[in-house]
Order: C-alpha cells, then structure tokens, then sequence
C-alpha cells in the first residue's frame, strides 16, 4: 500500500490526538490497512486498530511535512504574482527595453493609464537591471572558475594533506563570512586597492576600439562594476573550489598514474585523464556559483555604486542589479501611495527568480544530485 | 570522449610537438600558475579577515557586548540579543521541518515518488533570499498586519534554511546502514524505537552538521531579515509580532554608511563578532564530523584505506554524493 493514499485520513487525526485507551480508539478510525507506512522501515507490525501508535502517524506526519516546500515556493510565486500584476500591466513588454526608472510625480494626484492607478510620469524600465546583473554575475564567473580549478588541482595532486586542509578551512571560511561582512571590506579596502593599484595598470592603455574601450578611462573610487564582479567571484570562488577538489579525489589514482608511466608529464596527464573525468561536475558547480552570484544581494548594493535608471558604460562605472535594486528601492517605493512602486519591484522579483531558476535547473541537469558544500555559499548571506 | 581516447589523442599530440624541454617548461608554467590561483584564494581570506580585525580591535571595548545601541554609537548588546533569538527560533522551526522532511525522503518515500518533492526543496534552495524577504513584507508584514516582527524573520528565514536540513539530514539518514534497520527488524523492534535507536543516532552528527550550517546561514543573513525583522536599537520585547529586532548584520549594513567614527566602529566590531561567530561554528562542525568519522561504522574500512595511496578520504563538509552522478564510484578495493 503506497504511502500517500494514507495520508489525508491520518492528518485529521494528526491534529486532535486519538481520546480513549487502547482499545477505544479502533471503532471511528478508518481501516488504515495491514501494512506499515514505511517503505524502508517496517518493524514489529503494530496491530491493525491501533492507528494513534506514534509508529503509525509518524510516516504521515512526516510526509505532511515534506510538502512544506512545495507550499512554500507554491505560496511564493503566487504572492510575487499578486503583487507584480499592476506593474506587469502599466509597464507592458517595453519594460525589458526601457531604461528609465521614475516612480512619477509622487506629489501630483494619482492618475489611471494602463487600467492601473499610478502617480503620473512614473516609467519603469528592466534594462540596466538585467544587463548589471548577468554582466556581474558573467565577470565573477570568469575571474572565479580558473582560479578555484588551479587551486583544486594544486590542493589535491601537489600539497601535503594538513596544508589542505589548512585551505579547505580557508575556503569554508570564504564561503561562511557573511556576505555583509565581505562587502564591508569590498568597499573600504579591495574596491579602492582594485581601482587605484589594479585598473589602473591597463586602464589608460588599453586601445581606443569598440569592444575593448569599454576597459578604458577613469576607474573611479572602487564602487562599480569591476569591484563588483571581485567580491562576487570571491563569494562564489569556494563552491568551486570545493566541488573541484572534491570531484579531484574521486578520479581513479591508476589510470592518472596510467598516464604518467606513459611518459605524460603531470600537467599532461592532468589534462588528458583528470579534466575530462570531472569536467561536467566542475560545470555544474560553475553554473551554481552563476546562480549564486546573480541572486547575491547585500554585497553587490554595497559595491556597485546603486545606479539606478541608467546603463552601465564602463568596466568601472557604478551600476546595480536587480537583487541590490530590491533591497535599497523598497524603502522609497513605499513612498508610492499608489503601490506601482512596490508592485514593480515584484515584476524585477520575477525576471531575478526566472533567471536564477534558469540557471539552477541548469545546473542540476548538469550535475545530478548536487549537495552542496556544507556551508552554502553567497547564498545571499 | 572515453578516458583512453583522450590519453591516446594527447599522446600523438604530444609526440608531435615539442621537444621534452619544452613539455617540462609547460608542465612548470602549469603548476606555477595553479600555485598563483591558490595564493589568490588565500591572500584575500587572510587580507579580509585581518581587514576587519585591524579596523575592530584598536576601538575594542568589552561593554560593546553589555550595552545597547545608543544613536550612532553605544553598543551591540540589542543586536546580539536579536540575533541570537533569530538563530535560534529559525533552528527549531526549520529544523523540525527540515528534519522532518529530510528523514521521511531518506526512509519513507518509495523510488521515484521524491522527486518532486526533492525538486521542490532544491527550486526553494535557489530563490534569491531578497525575493524571500520581498515576499516575506508584503504578506507577513503587510498583508497579516504583523509588523516588522520576530515571527516575520522567523519564517523567512526558515524558509531559507529548509533545502540545506532537508538535504543533510536525508543524506545523513541514507548514509546509515541498511544493515543496522535489518538487524532491528530481525530483533522485532518496534519501528519507533528502531528509528530513534539506530537510525537517528547513527545519523545525528550529519544533521546536527546540517543545523549548524543553517545557524550559519541565519547569523549572516541581512537582506531577508531587512524587511521583516526591521531594526530596534533597544532589545528584544518577547513579543512575537508588531514588535521590530535588532540583529548584527544590520548594525554592519547601516552603520558603514554613516558619517560618525563611532558608526563606523560599530559596524566592524559588529562584523568581527559575525566572523567569530561563523569561525566558532565552522571548528565545531568540522570538530563533529571528524569525531563521527573516527567512530563511524565503516572504520575500519577508512583505517585501512588510510595506508592505501589511493584518495584521501573526504574531508570535513565536503560534497556528498557528487561522484556518483559525474562518474562511475571509484573502485574501493577495500
């Protein structure tokens, strides 16, 4: 008998625990059947009346439980539904090309347009949002990736184990600081060392072209988008690294030493036998850390400069994304009497929870059955 | 690509071009660079750590951890009381959730029938925990009339913390052996008494190392907690609605940004004590793992495969169950 025809009588039981002794609670219950809830667990058969024994309800309870999440993420996208339904419709497909964000004259009287009331002027656009927040995401991943393999390979083939561990410390440490705390330093300390001793090794000489003048010129105060694009690589750098490292160890030792005896040196046989053994794990978990990043809040609204309304135009100009936009716009927005503003911030919610789920489910079909490093990291944090 | 096809095309290749010289100066230049990838992992980890305890100590007073904030300045005692009442209702609430739901995919639920379930968890997993904190203050803050509140910030944060006990705990539950549940069986236990007794025993360092990251989690989160939890200067009421709480991240998240020394002090000794906090959690994790490896059941199996010169055995808070997807397990001799 499978589990889940069970479960709706138990719950009714579940929430007024079973009056009587034994014996009297047998006639009202529904005959729960023969068999033991469990699939992996059976034991000593409970008798067939005795259906408040705690080894009865507790598959039940716990297969109650276990729809927790679904609830939760179902009652998620609905109340994220609810609340961008205004802005969706005054706002229309032209809000994925706008760059423009205004919540209006907010001292005016409201007025209707688009079937919604909103303060007159108001003009939202997603643009800069979305480009601020892949390109970021798109840099961190790039400084990030060769950085946690080099160190993967070097932590696994070359290093002693007690120094290893020294760096797997030092990576859990990386993935645990919160992300708060990382931006503090992101803002007094490495954005204005990147931006003074960094960028402007190359900023002045790099050719006046195209695609790569977008490296050129001024590089600011260390609020923007290449500090940015650091403090994330640095939040996503340990999953990498730990899952690279990880996946390392699980390469066969004699097919790595197959190669070697013939006549391989280590580099080669590192790239003939251990990468492609682990190279779709180690996309996976880049493609996390993509996910990570792009939903990364707190650090990013502290480096990136917040601006909002405008598209981002040089590696070091400030910029924003639409985590940190959420979290510095919705105290302002609730200035909006008529919650346009507030109902905005639901749509950009949105397009942030498509992206990331994108990249997530991505990340799973690459990699089946990801567990993540003990301690999950930028998530947010 | 098979590995021997791979091995083959790189030998041609290799006997094609290049002296061996050469190969040695490209093996050397390989390595010097992974050499540079580890220093830039380590030198930031070292220079941000010693960033933020060369900015809190020199301003170090004890009385920052017994005295309340005060405007701009004052101490951290309101925040340390939000935060740790944050952390630990968000530990029973999600952990009773997650536990719960965590063990009954490891034992109860037929193949195949998890899945959604299972997916469900790893979607939540991925939800920006600023989405979280968006919906947790327009339908908890708003909408239910509770007001910046410790339930609020209860509940998102849970919401946030589930998909990491879940996982663990299944995974700790699964990795115990299948034997144990049979031998209980053959002594015609009780299925209660069978779980508690050699099923979550077994399986306790593995949860409590999964409760411990959700510790973690909670501890360092501010965007979900900014629109709930809000912000008090003063401690803890008790009250568990229309009540707003103070909790470390914010008193780092605002106070960077004010213009007085004395914000900016309390913003760094507040992130000196997150980072102990985390560094304390991060030892006595790695502390319960490798007191559960030394006596877990297949001991002997990692003792001997110890003298082997095959793989390391996985170290504390590595990924699990990784391998099996990307490649066929390694051969274990042992």
């Amino acid at each position: 008998m499978s589990v889940d025809t069970m479960t709706e009588p138990i719950a009714e039981h579940d929430a007024t625990p079973a009056p009587g002794g034994p014996g009297g609670g047998g006639g009202a219950a529904p005959d729960l059947g023969g068999g033991d809830g469990g699939g992996g667990l059976s034991g000593r058969p409970v008798a067939a009346g005795q259906w408040w024994r705690a080894e009865r309800l507790m598959p039940h309870v716990l297969h109650l439980v276990t729809y927790v999440p679904l609830a939760l993420l179902l009652a998620l996208l609905g109340v994220l539904l609810w609340k961008a339904l205004p802005a969706i419709q005054y706002n229309g497909l032209g809000f994925f090309g706008r760059t423009t964000w205004n919540l209006g004259n907010l001292y005016a009287p409201l007025v209707s347009g688009h079937g919604v009331t909103h303060p007159p002027g108001a003009s939202y656009g997603a643009l800069p949002l979305i480009i601020g927040t892949v390109v970021s995401s798109v840099i961190a991943l790039v400084l990030a990736v060769p950085v946690a393999v080099g160190t993967a390979l070097v932590v696994v083939e070359k290093l002693p184990p007690r120094l290893s561990t020294g760096i797997g410390f030092c990576l859990e440490v990386l993935a645990g600081v919160p992300s708060v705390v990382i931006g503090l330093w992101g803002i007094f300390t490495l954005g204005p060392f990147l931006s003074h001793h960094v960028a402007s090794i190359w900023a002045n000489h790099v050719p006046d072209v195209p695609v790569l003048r977008f490296f050129r010129g001024p590089t600011g105060n260390g609020e923007g988008l290449f500090a940015a694009g650091v403090v994330l690589a640095l939040m996503i750098l340990p999953i990498i690294a730990a899952t690279t490292r990880d996946l390392l160890r699980q390469v066969p030792r004699s097919t790595v030493e197959g190669a070697v005896a013939l006549g391989m040196t280590d580099s080669e046989a590192t790239g003939a036998v251990t990468i492609p053994w682990v190279r779709s794990g180690v996309i996976g978990a880049s493609v996390l850390g993509l996910g990570r990043a792009l939903g990364e809040t707190i650090a990013v609204a502290m480096v990136s400069g917040s601006l909002v309304g405008a598209n981002v135009h040089s590696f070091y100009s400030a910029f924003t994304t639409i985590a940190a936009t959420i979290v510095t716009e919705l105290d302002g927005a609730l200035t909006d009497a008529s919650g346009l503003a507030v109902s905005n911030l639901a749509e950009i919610g949105l397009v942030l929870l498509v992206i990331t789920l994108l990249a997530n489910i991505g990340a799973r079909m690459l990699v089946r059955r990801v567990a993540t490093t003990a301690l999950p990291v930028g998530r947010g944090i | 690509m098979t590995v021997t096809d791979a091995a083959a095309g790189e030998r041609r290749r290799v006997s094609a071009e290049g002296s061996f010289g050469r190969r040695r100066a490209r093996n050397g230049v390989m390595w010097t660079l992974c050499s540079v990838a580890l220093a830039l992992v380590v030198i930031p980890v070292v220079w941000l750590l010693a960033g933020v305890v060369a900015q809190a100590v020199p301003d170090w007073h004890w009385n920052v951890l017994t005295t309340n904030q005060i405007g701009n300045g004052g101490g951290l005692l309101n925040a340390i009381e939000g935060t740790f009442l944050i952390v630990v209702g968000v530990l029973i609430v999600g952990g009773v959730v997650g536990i719960a739901g965590g063990l009954y995919l490891a034992e109860y639920s037929a193949a195949g029938h998890g899945s959604l379930l299972r997916g469900a968890s790893e979607v939540l997993a991925g939800v920006p925990s600023i989405v979280l904190g968006y919906v947790g203050y327009v339908s908890l803050v708003v909408a239910f009339h509770w007001g910046f509140s410790l339930l609020a910030a209860w509940i998102v944060l849970s919401v946030l913390v589930i998909p990491y006990i879940t996982k663990t705990t299944e995974v700790a539950v699964r990795n115990v052996p299948t034997a144990y549940r049979e031998g209980g069986e053959a002594l015609g236990m009780r299925s209660g008494y069978l779980l508690r007794r050699l099923v979550l025993r077994p399986a306790l360092p593995g949860i409590v190392t999964g409760l411990i990251v959700a510790a973690a989690i909670s501890l360092g989160e501010t965007a979900p907690l900014l629109y709930t939890a809000g912000y008090n200067a003063k401690g803890p009421s008790g009250a568990l609605t229309h009540s707003p709480v103070g909790y470390l991240t914010y008193d780092v998240f605002t106070f960077y940004n004010e213009p007085y020394k004395s914000a900016h002090h309390l913003a760094y000794q507040a992130a000196l004590l997150l980072i102990v906090l985390v560094v304390v959690l991060i030892i006595v994790s790695r502390f319960i793992v490798s007191y559960s490896q030394r006596y877990s059941p297949d001991r002997q199996q990692k003792m001997s495969r110890r003298h082997r010169p095959g793989p390391q055995p996985t170290e504390a808070l590595s990924v699990q169950g990784l391998g099996e997807a990307v490649s066929p397990p390694p051969p274990t001799g042992a």
